[in-house]
């Protein structure tokens, strides 16, 4: 039964008498809650177009130490082409911190970049784990506060602007086959502070694995956080994301989701505008083949006035693939002078490949301005005629009007490396 | 020598036939004008020599240099010299003029044998050939066509001509919807382009164009076939006396 190789996992690391107490009992509660909610159904309304039984039917183990054997240069096609000591790096091998492959040497003074296992000791980390996101009502958010283990603490100082991204890369080798790993990140950027997070997920190895990743970001007043995560896990790879961001007064979130890797994956980026002109920009690209099935959630809560939000997610899906988002804005009350625009467009590049796109506007205030599209298209015969009749041939011409599609959305990306990286990924995803 | 020779061709557009038979021979180092009303086939015919899937072929045989037109497709066509200038260039959003530019270029390179140039080297190329339709560098780091005036987008097609420097240039209306000094534009790019061995065939409504690219002969195409063919003199007589006269004569010969 996997429910009783969830229970003696967790008696394993229940016993583990070096973490603290606040941890510990965290553990406790959310793996108590993970056993009553259960995995995620169908019938589940967040979960009605993802079916994740494929990672519930199966059993998982808990790494119980420090595994893997990846050097330096395994790490380099996740680096997007930065040499070592342009940008801040903390490295996981397996879900657990590789000191000897990060790069931590140069961080600025007001900016604190610590591996999370560390950091729990102090009281004030311990209490920040689960305060965001809450083991209540999701049960991958409990399971990975059940079996949490390590994870990147980042904090940057009030005034501070942190120039040089600051990459959180999490990668498995070999010995993640079969194993599950449940990072935690914690990241709090003070009072006008500025940061750019890049947050990888990648396999030097083409092994079944699960990544079920939470992380809690804090923006404090008049902030903003550049966010960028990058899904490119092994193509056999469970992967659940979750992200949940509070953001305080004029603070500014930036996120970019890409995914282009696993099996099965689901993103949960969540925001609440809990601060008068706060605003949050979400933006995302995936792209899917064979089998792959890519699941977006998006929830932004306007919980002030004069808050604002822009998403624009793409999907670009092949062969047999299966693309959902669902993006939900939510206007409370007091929240007047929202001003919020979704948009979902769809690239389907065969006749077999399937979108489930689901925008949800909920407003319960009355002077604001809130709009959302989807579209759903394939290949522009006439802009592949115009290409082949200049003597592209047609691989090439079909390659470059699927990066057309995502060229806007990757024209977001604000850091250099990144974005010219992605644009690289995209003209060679589909070949 | 014959670079070009199309034999009772018929084509169609959704089942709907479109071309009716049409015979033409094209010499290198000559321009042939194409003229008729609306509806008469003139882009169609356009259409069909540049290999596009929306057109259906149902008879006839077109040679080119000797080769199978209608077997090639249209990447080859374009590969082996074959250039349409579209009536309505269609918008690239997100690829770049220069990235677009410079792949068609190196495609055409490496069907002729030729190695594939850099940027930098492409760089330059590009120098030259904006001069000749009088364009700014600055359209080269903008989307294929996109926002581009209608006399930025036909310019955009002779630099593309420019370019890629085909056996066979086919202008299809290039001039319709141009002011004065565009289609002075254009056509002075075009006749830059004029080789002994090359040659051009000129899709136009109006006879206004062959006053700057001056045919060597005229076709004027009614209802799917061609229905009178002569000298330059013959698109002035046009112009005179309006497409009903042809008309006219092609329902005479008819019947």
């Amino acid at each position: 039964m996997v429910a009783d190789a969830y229970a003696a996992a967790f008696d394993v690391i229940s016993g583990d008498v070096g973490v603290p107490a606040a941890v510990r009992a965290l553990r406790r509660a959310a793996f108590d809650r993970f056993s009553a909610l259960g995995f995620p159904t169908p019938k589940n309304e967040d979960w009605h177009y993802t079916s994740v039984a494929p990672i519930a039917d199966q059993e998982f183990a808990l790494l119980a130490s420090r595994t893997g054997d990846i050097g330096r240069d395994d790490l380099a096609p996740f680096s997007f082409g930065v040499g070592a000591g342009d940008w801040h790096t903390i490295v996981f091998v397996n879900g657990r911190f590789a000191p000897e492959l990060s790069d931590l040497r140069k961080l600025p003074a007001g900016v604190e970049v610590t591996d999370l296992a560390t950091a729990w000791s102090a009281p004030d980390v311990a209490e920040r784990i689960g305060s965001l996101a809450s083991h209540e009502s999701h049960a991958f958010t409990a399971l990975n506060a059940a079996f949490a283990q390590d994870g990147a603490v980042v904090r940057i100082a009030r005034n501070v602007e942190v120039g040089r991204p600051i990459h959180l890369l999490f990668v498995t080798d070999a010995a993640a086959a079969r194993a599950m790993m449940h990072p935690r990140n914690l990241i709090i950027v003070e009072r006008h502070a500025t940061a750019t997070v890049i947050e990888t997920y990648a396999s030097a190895t083409d092994s079944t694995y699960f990544t079920n990743a939470v992380t809690e970001v804090t923006l404090g007043d008049g902030s903003s956080l550049r966010h960028y995560k990058i899904q490119r896990e092994a193509s056999r790879a469970y992967h659940v994301g979750t992200i949940e961001v509070e953001q305080a007064r004029d603070s500014h979130y930036v996120s970019f989701s890409l995914a282009t890797g696993a099996e099965l994956s689901r993103t949960n980026v969540y925001t609440t505008l809990d601060g008068e002109g706060s605003g949050a920009t979400l933006n995302g690209l995936y792209m899917l083949d064979g089998e792959q099935h890519c699941d977006h959630q998006t929830q932004i809560i306007h919980a002030q006035p004069n808050t604002f939000s822009r998403e624009l997610y793409k999907g670009i899906l092949d062969g047999r693939s299966h693309g959902v988002f669902n993006g939900k804005v939510y206007v409370r009350p007091i929240a007047q002078k929202t001003d919020g625009k979704q948009t979902n467009n769809t690239l389907l590049l065969s006749d077999t490949a399937h979108v489930d796109t689901k925008p949800q506007l909920e407003i319960f205030a009355d002077d604001v301005k809130c709009t959302h599209g989807a579209t759903v298209g394939q290949i522009d015969q006439a802009a592949l005629f115009y290409l082949k009749s200049r003597g592209i041939a047609n691989a090439l011409a079909r390659r470059l009007l699927t990066y057309a599609f995502a060229a806007d959305v990757l024209e977001t990306i604000e850091v250099d490396a990144v974005r010219e990286g992605l644009e690289r990924t995209t003209l060679e995803r589909f070949v | 020598m014959s670079l070009l020779v199309i034999k009772d061709l018929k084509a169609s557009v959704a089942d709907k036939p479109i071309l009716k038979g049409v015979t033409l021979t094209v010499e290198t180092g000559s321009v042939h004008a194409i003229m008729g009303p609306n509806g008469s086939g003139k882009s169609t015919l356009a259409q069909v020599l540049a290999g596009n899937p929306a057109y259906e072929v149902t008879s006839g045989s077109v040679s080119y240099n000797g080769r199978d037109l209608l077997a090639m497709p249209p990447e080859e066509r374009a590969q082996a010299g074959i250039f349409m200038a579209f009536q309505y260039p269609v918008e690239i959003p997100g690829v770049s003029n220069a990235y677009f530019l410079r792949a068609a270029y190196n495609e055409v390179r490496k069907a002729r044998g030729e190695d594939e140039v850099d940027p930098l080297e492409f760089a330059d190329l590009m120098d030259e050939k904006l001069e000749l339709v009088d364009m700014d560098s600055s359209m080269l780091n903008r989307s294929v066509n996109t926002g581009f005036s209608g006399g930025e987008k036909k310019r955009n097609e002779i630099l593309q001509m420019a370019v890629l420097e085909p056996k066979l240039g086919i202008l299809d209306e290039t001039d319709s919807g141009l002011d004065i000094d565009a289609l002075r534009i254009v056509a002075n790019g075009v006749n830059k382009l004029k080789r002994p061995n090359n040659a051009t065939i000129v899709v136009t409504h109006y006879q206004r164009l062959l006053n700057y690219i001056v045919p060597d002969f005229v076709h004027v195409l009614v209802s799917g076939r061609i229905a009178k063919s002569g000298g330059k003199e013959l698109a002035l007589e046009l112009e005179e006396k309006g497409y009903d006269w042809v008309t006219e004569l092609a329902g005479a010969s008819a019947s």
